[in-house]
């Protein structure tokens, strides 16, 4: 359903892509992950027809995004990075002015503006000034406008960037529904944990180009799954603590003395964290604090960047 | 192609729209040239001597209020430009499967009939003052006319400066700019009395020769230089704003087409 193939784009000086191949399946949902800078809106805007590619092709629908650029935007729905609504105007206006200008008569713009209020529970704030809602209302109201035309194809560009808790629960269930639907949806976002939730398929991406691909499972098993951390309470103890986690978990754990941490990858979280606590007592260490966590996005691209690294030759 | 003519005018009724939900800002738009005529009419007025005395002053600045008028509508249509881009309204109606014409000729639209209601609203004003066209109605007509062929020149700087300026710091900048420009003319004083290179200046600003002609064409009194170009103000006034629109048009149209590069 979308297709890149070799997508070039500079800024400038600024390589901002460079050769990205992406391939989306109809009906799943792919997320663009990486952080701030790496290009994922600039692949969004290649494939929402608003950005020309230097090289490469894009194709979307089955339609080119440069060459069939009208078609493109009449099978596309596009949430960007900053709410895209008129502020001025209530929610049902500006649902009506957005199906106006996608060629429903005024008639059927009315009827489809008051189905997606009542899809996005907005309802009862149909009247009332967009000016006056919640980030999280603005969202739904961002998303209701792009499905106006029941695009095949939604993009979503940081859709929960900035949302409370609730306002990213309220917009994943909105992308689910749509899912179920059949909707192919492209995702991009900064969270391992939204691509989680919503993706079946995951790019990560830096600095221009695709470093990754796979299931965010697959992803994640590559990175070791869980980590022990464990914080002591005196640096002098360092030393003996090391020796009691490699026993419990089998390798090296890493230390950072200014810290007082220790660090250490685990394949039996529960095990490990039960063996250790009672390794730690036995070796009458004092810990401060000791705990199971998942690797961060930080580690992530250290991770896979320090892949690419060793893949490039120097 | 089937569609610019529709798609258009309905961006033209989304700010209308605007105008209806929160009439406070365009009343105010409305009501600044009526303040501004009663600043410079009655508060600077009397110390004002021009040719016919009396409500001569009054006379005598009315058509530069017009024009003022006209050139005000400038900040306006940047101002919304600006905000659209900025806010990625703009990003959505250009992957939208609209015509992409309408974004820019909506806005053409809606700044054009909210300038014929300015326009409106000042002359009204200006006959309470006892400002009087004293020539027929199709003088009248070209008058007005001339006045709405400045404001759509302006238009179109407007939305170039839109879509290059970026921040409001910017916006605030032009908006400052807009006063000593407009300021600069023949509308509350002779070029004549100025320094001379500061008169030369203030003659060859476009806005003094929609002033000039319109002055002309109500049958205003007017201070005339002997200079070529007020002896010329009429076909100067159409002049000026064709060159304007000649120049700001395709740069608008190309900036347009740049956002995509």
């Amino acid at each position: 359903m979308i297709r890149t193939e070799g997508l070039c784009k500079r800024f400038g000086e600024k390589v901002a892509l460079d050769q990205v191949d992406l391939t989306v399946a109809a009906g799943t949902v792919h997320g663009l992950l990486g952080p701030n800078g790496a290009g994922k809106t600039t692949v969004v805007r290649i494939l929402t027809t608003l950005l020309r590619p230097d090289a490469g092709h894009a194709s979307v629908a089955g339609f080119d995004a440069v060459t069939a650029a009208g078609q493109v935007r009449a099978h596309i729905g596009l949430v960007g990075q900053h709410t895209a609504v008129d502020e001025a105007l209530s929610a049902r206006q500006n649902l009506e002015l957005f199906g106006r200008l996608y060629h429903l008569s005024a008639g059927a713009a009315r009827t489809r503006a008051g189905d997606l209020l009542a899809r996005f529970a907005l309802a009862d704030a149909g009247r009332k000034p967009v000016s006056q809602f919640s980030g999280g209302m603005r969202r739904r109201l961002d998303l209701a406008a792009s499905l106006i035309l029941r695009p095949r194809v939604l993009f979503l560009d940081e859709p929960t960037a900035g949302l409370d808790p609730r306002g990213r629960n309220e917009v994943w269930e909105s992308v689910r529904a749509l899912v179920r639907e059949g909707t192919t949806v492209l995702l991009t976002t900064q969270y391992l944990d939204e691509a989680d939730q919503l993706a079946g398929a995951v790019s990560v991406i830096d600095h221009g180009r695709v470093i990754a691909e796979g299931s965010p499972a697959a992803l994640k098993s590559r990175l070791g799954g869980d980590r022990l951390d464990v914080v002591l309470h005196d640096a002098a103890e360092l030393p003996a603590a090391v020796a009691v986690l490699a026993r419990v978990a089998g390798a090296e754990p890493e230390t950072d003395p200014d810290n007082r941490r220790l660090s250490t990858p685990v394949t039996d979280p529960l095990t490990a964290l039960a063996d250790a606590v009672h390794a730690l007592r036995e070796a009458d260490l004092t810990v401060e604090d000791i705990g199971l966590r998942r690797p961060t996005l930080d580690e992530v691209f250290l991770h896979l960047s320090g892949d690419r690294k060793e893949e490039v030759p120097a | 192609m089937r569609w610019a003519f529709a798609d258009g005018w309905t961006m033209t009724r989304r700010d209308i729209l605007h105008w209806s939900r929160q009439p406070g800002p365009v009343i105010v738009g409305l009501l600044f040239p009526v303040l501004m005529v009663v600043m410079f009419g009655y508060l600077f007025g009397g110390a004002m001597a021009v040719p016919g005395g009396g409500d001569g002053y009054r006379e005598f600045i009315l058509p530069g209020m017009f024009a003022m008028t006209m050139a005000f509508g400038l900040e306006a249509t940047m101002i919304a430009v600006t905000a659209d881009a900025a806010k990625g309204v703009t990003d959505r109606f250009r992957s939208m499967p609209m015509a992409p014409s309408a974004v820019v000729t909506g806005r053409a639209g809606a700044d054009m009939l909210n300038s014929v209601l300015g326009l409106v609203v000042i002359m009204l004003a200006g006959l309470l003052v006892g400002w009087r066209a004293h020539t027929g109605p199709l003088s009248v007509l070209a008058a007005v006319g001339l006045l709405l062929l400045l404001r759509f020149a302006l238009l179109w700087l407007g939305i170039f400066l839109g879509l290059v300026i970026k921040g409001p710091e910017s916006v605030l900048a032009v908006q400052i700019l807009v006063w000593p420009v407009t300021f600069l003319s023949n509308t509350f004083v002779a070029p004549g009395t100025m320094p001379g290179w500061l008169g030369t200046i203030a003659e060859w600003n476009p806005l003094s020769s929609t002033v000039a002609a319109t002055r002309h064409l109500f049958g205003n009194p007017s201070w005339g230089g002997g200079s070529w170009l007020t002896e010329h103000a009429t076909p100067m006034a159409v002049a000026w704003p064709v060159l304007l629109i000649a120049i700001f048009f395709p740069l608008s149209v190309r900036r347009f087409q740049r956002l995509s590069r």
